[in-house]
């Protein structure tokens, strides 16, 4: 049956209520302070770190971002961990707080569509995700420039561009799983445990789950265990399962493109070897060919949880 | 008797919404069972009955918050579940124990629901300021919505429904759990709404106050519109007459002369000099005039107006005799 109307009318309006919400929440700024800081303890670390061994690196701007130095880890490690706390603790009550809120059926009550509800919010936290992830980054450039005294050449900007974009993606995938959940669940307290469950279980329980599954798949060869090497299909088995958490798949990404000498992120065929200049860089271009599945599946990953919420927000009963 | 019976659906010329056959089903259970009704431009409508016989299922179903299983609604002529936008700019609904967000203030909250509606500026802010001195808000307009009691919220939801400058006002529980002079303040402010001009469907099973401010009603019972009409007319149909008179008189023969009274469908003797008489109408004229024609000297005469209380305890007392009727 056809509707009357546009989808999206009144997606502007909560758009701008629900990212003004986000912005001056308490819960934004307790997230945002803890990722500020741990990623300052992260970049404090490489800038020192760097400082002592005053390199002929091209890449000086790009080593902040995946230099480690222990006992902490790299910025984009630090990222990988704690965007995904960042996205759930914007998207876990989304929509059920406004089922116990009761406001759900009045605002429903005006002349929108539920499509302009939550489409509003979900860019909205998008938006609120983005912003925030835009001024680390912006943070990390300046104290570059502060510390470093190198200007960053214009690749090492794309690239780090591209890193920007990733990583918004990466929170959009924790954001519309966060969003499904809070369709799915009525209380907004099993929506967060289910959430963070699942966010713990694919960041840590799942690196050492995965390697152990694939043995069970493709039991290790003798042979080359004798030769101490590891078998390649149990390998391949290892690495398809691990691509699976998002986490993952964002490690991988920024790899290739914050470190322009990755070649692949698989197994290393010889035709790749081919001419290699071993630790050469690769140009733009090829990193992001590289990256480019990973960064596909970021997005696919968004878009999917995302209709997933949709569609049975759409056949929701909207009475509490 | 009602003019507007479950089995003749033709709408009367200045009916604003028209339900045909309509029903909802939840599996096999149907929540509202091939409803049909008519309301009037201009009039209070009441939906009454147990919670779970439908009557918020019927309501989403008018606005097109759920979907229909069958049967047709027209709103204004428009169908919600086709042009579900154009019903919802000129129907306001106050849900059941309306909710508001906490964290802004009462206008916030107006504003925000005036921009969906799609208001100017400049109109949003004119309507809001007048509708919170409407319902006597203003000095806590600033307020943040936390604060406000059950009763305030009401109001704002009703401020809400003003602001929109609704030709329908939908009104579903509006006073349950409000203190009775909330209630008073309510029912006054809904009866404000009626002078405008509004139209007003409200739902509830708070009986005295539905009789109170409703031209008509329509009771539920388990999915069902078991009858309509007004208080009168529902009385003459389940109780057999609307009015219940007590006469006390001393004297001979008044019970027989009583009976006599056109309209008088029963006198009881209740003891030696009172009588209580059941008519179709206020027969205490004639009553007096009885009293007095057989010489007896009449001490008290009283009049129990039909209560929508009585009716709705007779209808649902009777079913249970009848068999044997599923919870909700």
């Amino acid at each position: 049956m056809q509707r009357e109307g546009s989808a999206f009318q009144g997606l502007g309006t909560v758009f701008v209520k629900e990212l003004s919400d986000n912005i001056s929440s308490v819960r934004m700024l307790v997230l945002e302070l803890l990722v500020v800081l741990t990623a300052l303890a992260a970049l404090y670390g490489a800038i020192d770190s760097l400082r002592q061994n005053t390199a002929e690196d091209p890449f000086l701007l790009l080593r902040l971002f995946t230099l480690s130095r222990d006992p902490l880890p790299s910025f984009v490690a630090m990222l990988g961990f704690l965007v995904p706390l960042m996205a759930i603790g914007l998207g876990f009550d989304a929509v059920n707080s406004e089922h116990n809120g009761r406001t759900l059926s009045r605002i429903l009550a005006q002349p929108i569509y539920r499509d302009a509800l939550l489409m509003g919010k979900f860019l909205a936290g998008l938006a609120t995700l983005g912003v925030s992830l835009t001024a680390l980054w912006l943070m990390v450039i300046g104290l570059g420039l502060i510390f470093l005294g190198v200007p960053p050449g214009g690749e090492e900007i794309a690239r780090s561009l591209v890193f920007l974009v990733v990583a918004i993606f990466y929170a959009g995938v924790w954001l519309s799983l966060a969003m499904l959940l809070s369709i799915v669940f009525r209380s907004p307290a099993t929506a967060a445990l289910v959430a963070l469950g699942i966010w713990l279980f694919l960041t840590v329980l799942w690196p050492m789950l995965a390697p152990a599954i694939a043995q069970v798949i493709a039991p290790p060869d003798p042979r080359y265990a004798a030769l101490g090497l590891q078998t390649p299909d149990t390998g391949l088995w290892a690495q398809f399962l691990l691509r699976i958490s998002p986490n993952d798949l964002f490690a991988e990404a920024m790899q290739a493109i914050l470190s322009p000498q990755t070649r692949t992120l698989g197994a290393v065929f010889i035709e790749q070897l081919r001419g290699a200049i071993m630790g050469a860089p690769l140009p733009f271009g090829e990193s992001v060919m590289i990256a480019w599945p990973q960064m596909v599946s970021l997005i696919a990953g968004t878009i999917v949880l995302f209709v997933g919420g949709y569609v049975i927000f759409q056949r929701q009963e909207v009475r509490a | 008797m009602s003019d507007q019976h479950n089995d003749n659906p033709t709408p009367p010329p200045d009916a604003i919404i028209t339900a045909q056959g309509l029903t909802k089903r939840y599996g096999n259970a149907n929540a509202v069972d091939a409803i049909s009704f008519a309301i009037r431009k201009g009039e209070v409508f009441g939906l009454l009955g147990p919670n779970g016989a439908g009557k918020t299922t019927t309501i989403l179903m008018m606005l097109g918050l759920t979907e229909i299983s069958s049967g047709q609604v027209s709103v204004l002529g428009f169908n919600p579940a086709r042009a579900p936008l154009q019903v919802k700019r000129h129907v306001g609904y106050l849900p059941d124990s309306v909710g508001f967000y906490d964290n802004l203030s009462a206008v916030e909250n107006l504003a925000y629901t005036a921009k969906l509606m799609g208001l100017s500026l400049k109109e949003r802010t004119e309507r809001i300021a007048d509708a919170l001195t409407r319902v006597r808000l203003a000095d806590v307009a600033h307020k943040r919505v936390a604060t406000f009691s059950r009763g305030m919220r009401q109001r704002l939801g009703l401020a809400e429904i003003i602001v929109k400058r609704a030709e329908i006002a939908i009104l579903d529980e509006p006073t349950s759990g409000l203190d009775p002079q909330a209630t008073i303040e309510f029912l006054e402010l809904i009866a404000e709404l009626k002078r405008g001009g509004t139209t007003v469907l409200l739902s509830s099973h708070l009986l005295d106050q539905v009789q109170r401010i409703c031209d008509r009603v329509a009771l539920f019972k388990s999915g069902r519109i078991e009858m309509m009409g007004s208080v009168a007319e529902l009385a003459v149909q389940v109780l057999g007459a609307g009015f219940v008179v007590e006469v006390e008189a001393e004297g001979a023969g008044i019970a027989r002369k009583l009976s006599t009274i056109p309209g008088v469908t029963k006198v009881e003797t209740l003891s030696a000099d009172r009588y209580r008489m059941t008519a179709e109408r206020d027969v205490r004229p004639d009553a007096a005039n009885a009293v007095v024609s057989v010489n007896g000297s009449l001490k008290r005469l009283s009049v129990d107006e039909p209560s929508l209380e009585a009716i709705y305890a007779r209808t649902f007392q009777v079913k249970k005799e009848g068999g044997v009727r599923h919870a909700a």
